[in-house]
């Protein structure tokens, strides 16, 4: 390339939020990383930075990540204002520096909701997930050998719709959108992939109940019905699955 | 598991219940614009049509239908306001210092986003018209000494601040319901990807329409009405 720019890569500012560990208040602290490379991803950045804050002797920046290919959930910064990126459809690790312009600053910040406590800088626990996941999130069933393929008919749009709610990866963006803090995105895909399939049929009614009033004892806000949580979601789920996470509710609670 | 009531207290049961109430005060506000325009006929239909409304079934329907109403508007109200209130201030002890909108398929709007206030002020204002056009003293005219609400309301509308602060307040209603419409069905769990967008196509259209109809009202009359109008032959 012969683009002076491009040699010597881009110069970010970044406002970040630092937060001691167990301190319940924290700061924003700006940081500028230099030869920052359109090639590189959001956190390959961020790792550039912690390496510079140790070689001068400050602590690294915590943030949350793991495969770093946008399948695991783990990722989850509010960049610029956004949860995940103010591109549709993608996690934290899967954000470009190419998105951004040299001198641009960033602003980045940690998903924010009471149930998700900080637990040092932009790191917060996700373990409410874990807890209403447990309370219904799974079917029960006796596994012997591997069914014959036909035995359990499921039209094509059930599966489709079932696998959709699926392929959600739990990593809390759609509390961090949502203006309430609100759950009901996580727990609705939780709770509709099952509805759709027959596997899920014998306890649609416990799951529905226990899940929903577990997702309120952890203190996740209510829904408003704006959307912000699919419009984040790196999984692009619908909020067709809140409806339907409604629905299912409704009939659970007349069953009892 | 819990109990039917603190399901029904639950997050998703007051969704629900502010979908239904929101639906049947939504079907409420339409019948009352479509009665409203009898004013467009004058005083006989006017009066004529509150008179229908007040004896009707010995009086008694008038009083079922306001019981039901204020039902209505208290479980919408408490279940709307822990929602966008109380819930979500708790949810959220601190809040983002740089948050921006996500954009995209996002849903949110100023409809969205001022209901809880557009709400309250709509509240005020129906109190408010209870009392100034209800809660009065009529003039009895006619054979069957039918009220003149006709001359209260138009009397009403003849101060330009009646007249400017209903036309705001019922482009308020219009946002509220723009939002409100589309999203009681989702609320009540009868929605998904195909409807979604029809949804919220015809909560646009409907809003628009009832605000005009109900701007237009405060606007004709402030203009065009006289309050001592009297009804034709045959009328009352």
């Amino acid at each position: 390339m012969s683009d002076q720019s491009d040699k010597n890569g881009m110069t970010i500012h970044l406002k970040i939020w630092r937060q001691a560990r167990g301190a319940s208040q924290g700061n924003f602290v700006e940081y500028t990383v230099n030869n920052v490379l359109a090639e590189m991803s959001f956190l390959e950045m961020l790792d550039i930075l912690n390496e510079d804050l140790v070689k001068k002797g400050d602590e690294a920046i915590e943030f949350d990540n793991d495969c770093r290919e946008g399948i695991c959930g783990t990722c989850g910064l509010v960049i610029s204002g956004v949860a995940h990126g103010t591109h549709a459809g993608t996690t934290t690790c899967e954000v470009r520096m190419r998105n951004y312009s040299d001198g641009d600053t960033i602003t980045v910040e940690p998903f924010r909701a009471k149930p998700f406590t900080i637990i040092k800088d932009l790191v917060v626990d996700r373990s409410s997930f874990d807890r209403i996941q447990a309370k219904g999130g799974f079917v029960s069933m006796n596994v012997g050998s591997a069914p014959d393929g036909n035995a359990v008919p499921v039209p094509k749009e059930a599966a489709d719709n079932a696998m959709d709610a699926a392929s959600c990866i739990g990593c809390g963006a759609c509390v961090a959108a949502c203006p309430n803090a609100s759950a009901s995105l996580f727990v609705s895909a939780k709770i509709s992939q099952f509805s759709w399939l027959p596997q899920g049929d014998p306890e649609r009614t416990r799951r529905a109940l226990l899940m929903v009033e577990q997702m309120d004892a952890e203190g996740f806000g209510n829904c408003s019905n704006h959307g912000e949580c699919e419009a984040v979601c790196p999984k692009e789920i619908s909020i067709q699955n809140i409806a339907r996470m409604r629905r299912e509710f409704i009939k659970a609670a007349f069953k009892g | 598991m819990d109990s039917f009531g603190s399901t029904l207290w639950s997050s998703v049961g007051k969704k629900v219940i502010t979908g239904i109430t929101g639906l049947a005060l939504f079907a409420f506000v339409g019948v009352h614009l479509v009665g409203n325009f009898t004013l467009f006929l004058g005083p006989g239909a006017f009066n004529g049509y509150a008179h229908f409304l007040e004896s009707a079934l010995h009086g008694w329907l008038i009083y079922a239908f306001e019981a039901g109403i204020i039902v209505l508007f208290f479980f919408h109200i408490i279940s709307t306001f822990t929602v966008a209130w109380t819930d979500k201030r708790k949810a959220r002890a601190i809040g983002y210092k740089y948050g921006k909108n996500a954009g995209g398929k996002s849903r949110k709007t100023f409809s969205s986003i001022s209901m809880i206030y557009t709400g309250i002020l709509l509240v005020i204002f129906v109190i408010y018209h209870v009392k100034i056009f209800k809660l009065v003293d009529h003039e009895l005219i006619g054979p069957d000494n039918v009220k003149n609400l006709y001359k209260v309301v138009v009397t009403g509308f003849k101060n330009p601040l009646l007249a400017g602060g209903t036309t705001v307040l019922m482009i308020l209603l219009g946002f509220h319901l723009r939002h409100g419409i589309w999203s009681a069905f989702q609320s009540i769990g009868w929605a998904n990807d195909r409807y979604l967008p029809i949804l919220t196509k015809i909560a646009l259209i409907v809003s628009i329409l009832l605000a005009i109809g109900f701007v237009a009202l405060p606007i004709y009359l402030y203009f065009v009405g006289d309050p001592n109008a009297v009804a034709g032959p045959g009328g009352h």
